[in-house]
């Protein structure tokens, strides 16, 4: 019987047939290491398509873990990741290994702060595949200052976004939105529909392709959105607001988004009525001693190896991660979220 | 008055004099959306003074933050 070499450019022939990749696109693809940040809907789609292609580094950093909800559209995870709460950067990097065994892969179940972005200064590619613009905002100043392009994209509903930020060429996300938008006006209460997500996916990995074979004559250079639901497609050419005085990729650039704070951070997850509390000083968590501290309480536990789940008084549920990140489920308000987590964790 | 939105035909009220209140017709917040009038890009400071005119052509792209 013949026995696969999976290493071998046979499995990608079809894409080295393709004439802009060829075979020196192929060898190209295998030398770059791309970082995506968020393993939701577009980090699933966009690290399955760059596994499969065969770029020979992949990062995929995520702060959550399979839920039910996420099956409709997140195309890495399974039935039973949902059921055991697997975190989805650990659930992506096993089915991307299933996947493409000759490649490298790596889960990170973290959140993805200025201090995590700096242990990737040599990345050739960042996808955005995050929920939230404080996250984006610095991934943008992240990328401007290590001269890193990095790939905006987003969706809602049947409407989808997307623009090839590159460092020294095009305008940069601050330059674009002059604030960061209130996190409330960019909550999901709309749902969601596979094709947005895919469409979205399909967008970024193209350009990404594009950028890690070097073809950078065929990147796109607009905006793009459209409205799968509703026939509409748009594109601006916004090289125009490129501002020089951009505190991020403007003449004096200051980074604002990557200074850290030091202190406990609380933020709302968009659309899932869930506040997630940072400590501010990140420390692993023992999570059998805290099992153990709840379960004395009289609470309801549930436990894997990588988070602790707490049925708390109704509505309100926790999870505790090993990186002590917790998630106070059940509201959005960040100040009840706070008195919740300083009941169990102090001050 | 009739404008081309993102490549469709569209009729909206006559009482829209900027790009401004054009926006709050559609249920647009300003701050996130980027627009380009008859091939131009607004200045996001002047929605509230840029002029619409009928039949102007305007691609309306709008930030989101899902993923
Ligand atoms: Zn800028």
């Amino acid at each position: 019987m013949h026995e696969p070499n999976y290493d071998s450019f046979k499995r990608y022939s079809r894409q080295i047939l393709f004439q802009p990749i060829g075979k020196n696109g192929q060898e190209k693809l295998k030398e770059k290491h791309v970082l995506i940040i968020g393993a939701g809907a577009l980090g699933s789609g966009c690290a399955e398509i760059l596994a499969r292609s065969g770029v020979g580094t992949l990062t995929i950093a995520d702060r959550d873990y399979v839920e039910e909800s996420n099956l409709q559209r997140q195309q890495l995870y399974t039935e039973e990741d949902a059921s055991t709460s697997l975190p989805k950067a650990y659930a992506a990097e096993q089915r991307l290994k299933q996947i493409n065994q000759s490649i490298e892969i790596s889960g990170l179940v973290t959140d993805v702060t200025p201090e995590v972005l700096e242990r990737f200064s040599d990345v050739d590619l960042i996808i955005d595949a995050t929920d939230n613009f404080d996250t984006r905002l610095s991934i943008n100043d992240f990328c401007q200052k290590q001269n890193i392009p990095w790939i905006y994209g987003a969706c809602l509903g049947s409407y989808g976004i997307s623009y090839n930020f590159i460092p020294g060429k095009t305008p940069c996300m601050s330059c674009l939105l002059e604030q960061i938008p209130l996190t409330g006006a960019t909550c999901d209460s709309e749902g969601i529909i596979a094709p947005a997500v895919q469409m979205v996916t399909s967008i970024q990995t193209a350009e990404a392709l594009k950028i890690l074979t070097e073809n950078w004559d065929s990147l796109r250079t607009t905006l793009l959105s459209f409205d799968l639901w509703n026939n509409e497609r748009s594109e601006i050419d916004v090289s125009v607001l490129k501002t020089d005085s951009c505190l991020s990729c403007g003449a004096n650039p200051d980074f604002p988004y990557l200074k850290y704070q030091h202190q406990t951070k609380a933020a709302v997850l968009c659309g899932r009525n869930t506040v997630q509390i940072r400590p501010g000083s990140p420390h692993q968590a023992d999570l059998s001693h805290w099992e153990s501290v709840f379960q004395g309480l009289g609470y309801n536990t549930r436990r894997n190896s990588y988070l602790l789940s707490v049925s708390l008084e109704k509505p309100y549920r926790l999870v505790c991660f090993l990186d002590g990140r917790v998630f106070i489920h059940g509201t959005n308000d960040i100040q009840k979220a706070k008195s919740i987590y300083y009941r169990f964790f102090g001050s | 008055m009739n404008l081309v939105i993102n490549g469709q035909q569209k009729s909206v009220s006559e009482h829209i004099r900027t790009i401004e209140e054009l926006m709050n017709e559609l249920k647009l917040n300003p701050q996130l959306v980027i627009v380009e009038q008859n091939g131009q890009v607004i200045d996001k400071q002047s929605y509230s003074v840029a002029p619409v005119n009928e039949g102007d052509q305007l691609e309306l792209v709008k930030f989101v933050g899902g993923g």
